[in-house]
């Protein structure tokens, strides 16, 4: 090939109109006769309605001030929050012990935070995972080292929540797993049980489990016998998450094929074998998403226990909310804990994403 | 069943009983028969006893006897002295309503928003995203709590009530709405709607058999449209026009007059709508993307005009994606309309509650709701069921 100097034609620039942002605003923003429209549309529309909730959230706003000042301003009362952050994340703990649902809550989200990354999957994580939670039990219930014991009554506020939703999650996964194999399952028996139990609990709202562990619930136990309000609540979760944990698993059964079944069966694996080193890693991995969801609805609903009149952290805040000083503040104290499960939600959500990502093994 | 051929069967032809595959599934079934039926029985005991020593009383006798407690809002007459049992039908009727607004608001909303995701353009793709975003990942309750809140704290008193439009009035005891005076033009009106609509579907089938036997297309659904806004109007013509408004006014410290939508309604129909619209919105996104591009174009090869694609090739098509989950999006909307009991909007579950707390009998209340939430979601089920069949993916 011969060197020769691009003539002039080759440096000429794209049009200023197709390239930088004057290009970006034509194609993503004003690229057909409507879509102009429109955007000129949501703007106005964002024009008119973004100043006065800037002003209202930022500008005329109070962030740390009392009661009183806040009746003056015009503006958000974000003070509420600060002023009855105490009660709204630890609700009834005892005070001067808030150092325990603290590191309770520091040691669990530190151990999900540890457990994100694949290559600590291993027998000593779930040697430290047991050790935690017992580390954590301690701490909240006391009782031992010269903690004053606390009542699980009293546990509330954001740390109940947590734990609410921590252990439906982590009990709820394998039972649901189970349920799905009855499901699938070649006896009829247990396919039966196992069917009535999943479409049963779909078909009923979570809020009649709820009712049904707060008022039926002490009735079928024998005299004298009773079982913690909390933990009576938290059996209603898991059973209710493992009936949708069951479904979404029986998706990723039946989407393996037939052959993978048979080549189990061929290399003389038994039911187990066979479910624990083919067909189960396969299934689970791909209704990872759905998975997610189910998981992802399940710390939400642990809000409805506010039904039956737990202390989590909704309740809480509507506690702190009732209080003469600081009612007219909801919509500020709503905000803030919508932020803060939409933290919780996100992180988990963006973690599922990965997860799926390094464990797309095709093509 | 599998036949696993034993070291013992190829030998002497005899396997040791617990060996045999068939006798143990007989065997495992069995316990677990056993162990079932056996906790079922305990827990069955126990509550007898326990009923019997607290002298509660069972059956279903109390839902003759006298409700004696006010039910705010109300689709039939209702009043105090009215039996449980028709308290309860008032409940399940709201329910009704409310699930029924609900997903409808929700359907138009979903898709609205579902296809601004898949919008060229940015702005509108990004907030639609922003949308789905914040609402999924907020729980329902906590949403009900805020419009609620809203409601009662950001607007005013009905004497300072916010007027934005001629007859629509927004205060902390709702909406009012003017709603045209009763007159016999309207029932009229709904009559004819209702015939054109029973006739458009006649028209619809004779205009697809006539395609099939001659090629010859037919509007039919232009046509039925414009019978359907010409024909009630030419009724209400018939009948003199009338325009009178039934205005709500200011009486006192509430309105009088009107049509009034409750706080509680609005608030937990706001807290649904915008919560299942947002996971609808991705069913309706999920649904059109999974058409190939290749369709689209094939459609458009073959002369299809751009309506003709989306009725006859897009939409077939994405339906069957979207159909399955919208509908148990629908029933997630319907069991979520429990959550009325938390700001006291009187749907079926806040009616039985109070039945619980006034008789005591939590069993026959609990086993009430389970029933009715079992009916709506297995009758959706068993519609689910034959969608599916009718719309399945026909393979060789």
């Amino acid at each position: 090939m011969t060197t020769q100097a691009p003539s002039k034609r080759a440096y000429l620039k794209p049009p200023v109109t197709e390239v930088g942002v004057l290009g970006w605003l034509r194609s993503n923003l004003f690229n057909t006769w409507y879509n102009s429209l429109l955007t000129i549309f949501v703007i106005a529309l964002l024009a008119w309605l973004l100043p006065p909730l800037i002003r209202w959230g930022f500008i005329d706003s109070l962030w740390n001030s009392s009661a009183e000042a806040c009746r003056e301003t015009d503006g958000a009362c974000w003070s509420v929050i600060p002023n009855n952050i105490r009660f709204i994340i630890f609700g009834f703990f005892p005070s001067g012990q808030e150092w325990r649902p603290t590191l309770a809550m520091v040691l669990l989200i530190g151990m999900v935070i540890y457990s994100r990354d694949r290559s600590r999957w291993k027998r000593s994580l779930l040697v430290l995972w047991a050790i935690n939670l017992v580390v954590m039990g301690v701490l909240m219930h006391g009782g031992i080292f010269g903690m004053p014991s606390v009542d699980t009554a009293q546990w509330s506020g954001l740390p109940l929540t947590l734990m609410l939703s921590f252990f439906g999650m982590v009990a709820a996964y394998p039972f649901g797993v189970l349920l799905a194999l009855g499901r699938r399952s070649d006896l009829p028996a247990i396919k039966t049980l196992c069917v009535i139990y999943i479409e049963m609990i779909r078909g009923v709202p979570l809020i009649s489990l709820l009712f049904m562990s707060s008022v039926m619930f002490p009735l079928f136990l024998p005299e004298g016998v009773t079982i913690d309000k909390v933990l009576r609540a938290q059996i209603a979760i898991i059973l209710f998450t493992a009936a949708y944990i069951a479904e979404v698993v029986r998706g990723g059964l039946q989407a393996i094929p037939k052959g993978q079944y048979e080549a189990a069966d061929s290399l003389g694996l038994n039911y187990r074998q066979s479910m624990r080193l083919i067909i189960l890693p396969q299934a689970l991995k791909i209704v990872i998403p759905p998975t997610v969801g189910i998981l992802l609805s399940a710390f939400k609903d642990t809000s409805l226990v506010v039904i039956i009149a737990l202390y989590d952290v909704l309740k809480t805040t509507k506690v702190a909310l009732s209080n003469p000083l600081w009612t007219g503040y909801s919509t500020e104290a709503y905000i803030f804990l919508a932020l803060l499960y939409f933290v919780f939600c996100y992180a988990m959500s963006s973690y599922s994403r990965k997860l799926e990502k390094e464990l797309h093994t095709e093509h | 069943m599998k036949k696993n051929l034993t070291a013992e069967q190829s030998g002497n032809g005899k396997v040791a009983f617990w060996r045999d595959p068939d006798k143990r599934a007989l065997f495992f079934q069995f316990m677990a028969l056993l162990i079932v039926g056996g906790v079922s029985y305990y827990l069955f005991a126990n509550t007898q006893a326990n009923l019997a020593r607290q002298s509660i009383a069972t059956g279903f006798g109390f839902l003759q006897k006298e409700a004696s407690f006010e039910i705010a809002e109300s689709i039939i007459p209702y009043s105090a002295a009215d039996t449980y049992a028709r308290a309860l039908l008032v409940g399940a009727l709201n329910t009704i309503k409310v699930a029924f607004v609900g997903i409808i608001l929700t359907t138009i909303l979903g898709t609205i928003i579902g296809i601004a995701r898949l919008s060229t353009n940015w702005l509108i793709s990004e907030l639609a995203a922003g949308f789905i975003e914040v609402m999924q990942n907020i729980p329902v309750l906590l949403q009900l709590f805020f419009w609620y809140a809203l409601f009662y704290e950001a607007f005013p008193s009905p004497r300072q009530a916010l007027h934005p439009f001629a007859g629509i009035f927004i205060c902390n005891r709702g909406l009012i709405f003017a709603i045209p005076q009763a007159h016999a033009a309207y029932p009229a009106m709904g009559i004819a709607l209702l015939a054109v609509v029973i006739g458009g579907w006649f028209l619809n089938k004779w205009s697809h058999k006539r395609l099939d036997l001659t090629g010859k297309m037919f509007p039919a659904f232009r046509v039925t449209l414009a019978a359907a806004i010409l024909l009630p109007l030419l009724v209400w013509l018939a009948f003199g026009a009338p325009t009178a408004m039934n205005m709500p006014q200011l009486r006192g410290f509430n309105f009088s007059g009107g049509l009034t939508v409750s706080p509680e309604f609005t608030a937990l129909l706001m807290g649904l709508v915008l919560y299942t619209s947002a996971f609808v919105a991705e069913i309706v996104r999920a649904g059109i993307q999974s058409i190939g591009r290749g369709q689209i174009e094939a459609a458009m090869a073959i002369g299809l005009r751009p309506g003709r694609v989306l009725q006859l090739v897009v939409l077939p098509q994405a339906l069957r994606v979207i159909v399955p989950p919208l509908t148990s999006q629908m029933l997630n909307l319907t069991k979520n309309s429990t959550l009325a009991v938390a700001i006291g909007y009187a749907d079926f579950v806040a009616v039985t509650n109070t039945t619980i707390n006034q008789t005591g009998q939590a069993i026959e209340g609990v086993a009430l709701i389970m029933v009715v939430y079992l009916f709506f979601s297995l009758s959706t089920s068993l519609f689910m069921n034959w969608y599916n069949k009718r719309t399945a993916l026909v393979e060789r």
